[in-house]
């Protein structure tokens, strides 16, 4: 067995009284790429954002049980929630770059993380950059705006605009659903590439995707953790027969 | 363009747009009579009526410029003291404040918006006057050597004037500003914040997306100062002088229109009068243009 990142035990979630993920348990493996699967509205997203704690932003939110990052319990008391989202970072469904040229996409995280040296923004820059197999696109324009990038391109700017930071986790939300299928192909590649330096958490609802990029599976149903395998033990010889259902199409 | 046009879309279409074009008119049919209505002063004076600051009805003397000046000064005094706290209000609303607490803060502040303008006059003659009277008297001799801080200490003047214009521009501005927080996608917050940014740090994300908007809603603020009459006759003190001191008493082109209009006897100083009101009809115009174009911008994008 790999190295544990991420240990969740008995995790429960609500809003408001309504409870959405029902006692989860699960270890996600160091510099693996896990996949989250299930139908829509089954809790993947939320727990997702529940490791680096984005759901605060949300009133009403109760949670129970832990999430242990590198053995720290991220809702125990004295975390600091801001460095927490610094050493885990999140790309979202959607591209959303901030209305600023490519280059202070990418700067941002380290410019609020107090980085003024000129030089050093330029070095980090262009290395998340090309991590996120984006720079020879870009090198040219780092100062035009990242408006003006394509959906594909965009969403690889957000990556690198995580990877700025220098995090150890890359939570992924559908990061591909809105993207043709050769970006969609680039992300999955460059997925495949980043998880030698990261742990990465993705939820897709493309079971191609999770079995081509992912070396564990999770699947999810109304809010509970139905299996949790290595991806080729899930895909190929589910012990469960909803998963199977599931991955085969038989319900949606 | 929808294929099938039923006869009810039809009369909608016209109808509203007939709407539109009346609007139009108006507005522009507005700037026709007033310049009409001002031809002998327009004649005689020509643009010189913009800079010249003699105002004298017996020798028949007329120019604008310390009513101009007063009207840009109070108002960009009010927008000093208004924009921070407007923006300040809006942030507070959309980004911190329980979800609870929202509803019944905005239509607090809107509520602002509906106290008649001569409420805030007698308030401002029965409270911030004498306040700020008392305030002037406590300026040390060095600081009444500055040009901004000259002269005797009357409490009425160009500071209460700003001030009330502040008070009174606030619920507006702060609730178009509110308006454009709200139009910014989450996803941008959400962005920052997934960087380890601070929650402050997200705000100033959200407030730099709605740059243009933000810039519009105080713009918009702006427009309603410039036009303000009442409250602000009723504390500016109403002498037509271009003075930097803020405890100056000045005037501004509203005032004097108000004021004057009635005693107006010659056709001359009537017309003078009104190509004051059309001066200040323009600066209007132009202002609410920028911001209007602004604000839009955004809610656009
Ligand atoms: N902000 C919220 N407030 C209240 N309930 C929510 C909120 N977000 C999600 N939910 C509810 O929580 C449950 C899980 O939602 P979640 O978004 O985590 O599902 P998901 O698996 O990501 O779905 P999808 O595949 O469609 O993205 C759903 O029943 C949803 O209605
Ligand atoms: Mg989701």
């Amino acid at each position: 067995m790999d190295e544990v990142k991420i240990t969740v035990r008995d995790f429960d979630f609500y809003y408001g009284t309504n409870k959405v993920l029902h006692a989860i348990s699960l270890d996600i493996p160091k510099n693996r790429v896990t996949a989250l699967i299930g139908p829509s509205g089954c809790g993947k997203s939320t727990f997702l954002r529940s490791i680096n704690r984005m759901n605060d932003i949300i009133p009403g939110i109760r949670v129970d049980g832990k999430i242990l990052v590198d053995d720290v319990d991220v809702y125990g008391s004295g975390i600091d929630v801001v460095s927490l989202r610094r050493r885990v970072g999140m790309v979202f469904q959607k591209s959303n770059p901030f209305p600023k040229s490519i280059y202070e996409n990418v700067a941002y995280g380290l410019r609020i993380n107090g980085l003024r040296d000129k030089r050093k923004l330029d070095e980090a820059v262009s290395r998340s950059l090309d991590r996120a197999a984006l720079l020879d696109e870009v090198k040219d324009r780092l100062n035009a705006s990242a408006l003006a990038l394509s959906g594909g391109q965009q969403q690889r700017l957000c990556i690198a605009r995580a990877l700025a930071v220098d995090p150890d986790v890359l939570l992924m939300d559908e990061p591909a659903s809105a993207l043709d299928p050769i970006a969609t192909q680039k992300i999955e590649e460059l997925v495949f590439d980043l998880k030698k330096n990261y742990t990465i958490v993705i939820v897709t609802h493309n079971m191609q995707q999770a079995a081509r990029v992912s070396d564990r599976t999770a699947f999810f149903m109304l809010g509970k953790l139905v299996e949790y395998d290595d991806t080729r033990t899930i895909f190929m010889n589910p012990s469960v027969k909803l998963t199977e259902d599931y991955i085969t199409g038989r319900f949606g | 363009m929808p294929i099938i046009k039923t006869s009810e879309d039809r009369a909608l279409r016209l109808g509203t747009g007939a709407f539109a074009v009346f609007v139009v008119l108006l507005v522009a049919g507005i700037g026709v009579v007033l310049t009409q209505q001002s031809v002998l002063s327009i004649r005689k004076f020509g643009l010189a009526f913009w800079t010249r600051s003699t105002w004298n009805p017996v020798s028949g003397e007329f120019g604008a410029l310390p009513f101009i000046w007063g009207t840009l000064y109070s108002s960009l005094i009010a927008l000093l003291i208004a924009a921070p706290i407007a923006l300040g209000i809006a942030i507070f609303i959309n980004e911190i404040s329980p979800l609870k607490l929202r509803q019944p803060l905005s239509y607090l502040t809107e509520l602002l918006a509906a106290i008649p303008s001569i409420v805030y006059g007698l308030w401002g003659i029965f409270v911030l006057v004498p306040i700020v009277r008392k305030l002037e008297l406590l300026a040390p001799e060095w600081l009444k050597k500055v040009p901004l801080f000259t002269g005797p200490p009357l409490g009425v003047g160009m500071l209460s004037a700003g001030v009330i214009l502040a008070v009174m521009v606030v619920p507006l501005t702060s609730s178009v500003a509110r308006e454009i927080l709200r139009g910014v996608p989450m996803t941008q917050r959400e962005a920052a914040l997934a960087l380890g940014a601070t929650r402050w740090e997200a705000i100033r994300i959200a407030l730099g997306y709605g740059r243009t908007g933000i810039i519009g809603a105080v713009m918009l603020g702006l427009g309603r100062a410039l036009g303000e009459t009442m409250a602000v006759t009723m504390v500016i003190g109403n002498n037509p002088q271009v003075s930097t001191s803020l405890f100056a008493p000045q005037y501004t082109m509203a005032a004097v229109i108000a004021n004057e209009f009635t005693e107006a006897a010659d056709e001359l100083y009537l017309h003078a009068l009104i190509e004051i009101g059309l001066v200040l009809f323009l600066i209007t115009i132009v202002v609410n243009a920028l911001s209007r174009i602004l604000t839009r911008r955004v809610v656009r994008a």
